[in-house]
């Protein structure tokens, strides 16, 4: 199949940055989105211009690094899926297509579709390491841990940090994210100990990383290539509130 | 995920297999506190040789990364601080002046050579190459072939490759041309390797080392060891070193996997 690609194309994050137009031909239904680029750079290197920066890694959809605002949407817009299993047989032959990068302002851009995702980074090392040694392997059942609260720290360790979340948020909010991140460790007895501490300063850096506050209109879950569940949300906020209250 | 990928349901039509690159055997030469070769540089994880040596299958890097996190570096990287003064390293030591300038001077040469091919495309034939002549069954001709035949690349890809952009800021073309010229090094070692086990043992299948049944055979008389190659520079042969595996409680045996 044949289509035509409007890519934005920025130098860094001091020039302004515009759309350029391409054409990517040759392109077989079964290639991920990514793939599809890899071609169309190909093309682009050849005629001896700058090939498309964009980020990737696994390419399984299990690391977070692809962050590509596809035709509007973050990672495309089909149901869990991130940008590099985003395969083009969901596109039609002639087809255009919009590729932006994620676009907030705690996500600096620094080169056509990448952005520095940096923010993250600090935000995960404010909420400190687990002081609990836990020693060698326990006993099977010395340390119990209820099925319901496993499954849930489980779907919230989910979360890749790719920050589709942010991006698709109209208030640039990384809430979706830091309440995974949170919960993730704060379900379990290992996490427990530094639960409250955890809670107030992942949340005080995500505030001053710039990110907005949430206003539940759930478009992050939406986007979400994880799927990771808007109530999430609601059990930051109750960690924090309950972590406010102890005033620790 | 499957369904994801292929556009097929495996519960309607069969789920298509097929065999992929996924890792090297071996890595970087280690001690027991996973120290390499040059103090206080630790590596853990798949990067190291330490726990696989021909054979290594999916899912064995998580064991690793987490063996090595869990139960060996927190003891020893603890006990290198405490155990040897560290100067604090200067940025105008003279090693480091001329690593700068090395790496100054690699980029450059990828960036001034503006030839006619692509690094994906010198990338795709040495992997072909590989894939062909080192891959799931080798034989000695095969493995002579590539080893004539990957110099022969690497000079192509020194003379021909097209890097564009600049140094200084983000060039993922210059990322990749970079590590496509380590891959054209490290290829002739692995071949170089292949070519030296004169036997057949867990991912490694020399087609003239099998037992009447097609099976690996190894040869544990004369090749029960870990090859470690030193570095002697580019273009330079490496020099093999032999560490004999040694098993004091446990006999070698072969496994059977019928
Ligand atoms: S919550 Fe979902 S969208 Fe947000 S960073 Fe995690 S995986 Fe990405
Ligand atoms: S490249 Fe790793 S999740 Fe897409």
């Amino acid at each position: 199949m044949n289509l035509t690609l409007k890519v934005w194309r920025q130098k860094n994050a001091n020039t302004p940055g515009r759309f350029e137009t391409y054409q990517a031909r040759n392109i077989i239904p079964d290639m991920s989105f990514l793939e599809m680029l890899d071609v169309v750079n190909e093309d682009i290197l050849a005629r001896g211009e700058e090939p498309i920066a964009f980020d990737s890694d696994c390419r399984e959809g299990i690391c977070g690094m692809c962050s590509l605002v596809i035709n509007g949407a973050p990672h495309g817009g089909h149901r869990g899926t991130a940008s590099c299993q985003n395969h083009m047989r969901h596109y039609k032959d002639g087809d255009t297509i919009t590729i932006e990068p994620w676009r907030a302002k705690a996500f600096p851009i620094i080169k056509d579709l990448v952005t520095n995702r940096s923010a993250f980074d600090r935000i995960i090392q404010a909420g400190g390491f687990v002081s609990v040694n836990t020693g060698g392997t326990p006993d099977g059942n010395a340390l119990p841990v209820p099925k319901t609260d496993a499954d849930l720290s489980m779907d919230a360790a989910a979360c890749i940090g790719c920050g589709a979340c942010v991006a698709v948020c109209k208030n640039a909010s990384a809430m979706l994210f830091v309440a995974a991140k949170i919960s993730h460790l704060n379900l379990l007895p290992q996490g427990k100990a530094e639960k409250d501490r955890r809670a107030l300063n992942m949340v005080h850096q995500m505030d001053q990383e710039g990110f907005g506050n949430c206003t539940v209109t759930g478009s992050c879950e939406a986007v979400c290539p994880k799927e990771i569940s808007l109530s999430f949300i609601a059990r930051m906020n109750r960690d924090y509130g309950a972590a406010m209250l102890k005033g620790r | 995920m499957y369904e994801k990928i292929t556009g097929e349901n495996a519960y309607q039509v069969p789920m298509r297999i097929y065999p992929a690159v996924h890792y090297t055997m071996g890595g970087t030469w280690v001690d027991y506190n996973l120290m390499s070769t040059l103090p206080g540089l630790f590596v853990l994880g798949e990067a190291n040789f330490s726990d696989h040596g021909a054979n290594r299958l999916g899912a064995s890097a998580l064991m690793q990364g987490l063996g090595d996190g869990y139960f060996v570096l927190p003891y020893t990287i603890g006990h290198y601080f405490v155990s040897s003064k560290q100067p604090k390293p200067s940025a105008s030591h003279a090693e480091f002046k001329k690593a700068e300038a090395d790496i100054k001077a690699f980029t450059s040469r990828l960036l001034s050579i503006k030839g006619k091919r692509t690094p994906t495309s010198l990338h795709r034939e040495l992997g072909k190459l590989l894939w062909e002549k080192c891959g799931m069954a080798r034989n000695e001709a095969g493995l002579k072939e590539a080893l004539k035949r990957i110099p022969e690349l690497r000079a192509e890809f020194w003379k021909n490759v097209n890097v564009t952009g600049e140094g200084g800021g983000l060039n993922q073309s210059l990322e990749y041309a970079g590590r496509v010229a380590d891959f054209m090094e490290f290829a002739e070692l692995l071949c170089l390797d292949a070519l030296e086990r004169r036997e057949s043992c867990g991912g490694h299948f020399r087609e003239e080392f099998q037992t009447p049944d097609g099976e690996a055979q190894r040869d544990d008389q004369n090749f029960a060891y870990a090859a470690a190659w030193e570095y002697q520079g580019p273009d330079k042969a490496p020099v093999m070193h032999k560490e004999p595996l040694v098993y004091e409680e446990v006999h070698m045996s072969t496994r059977s996997y019928k």
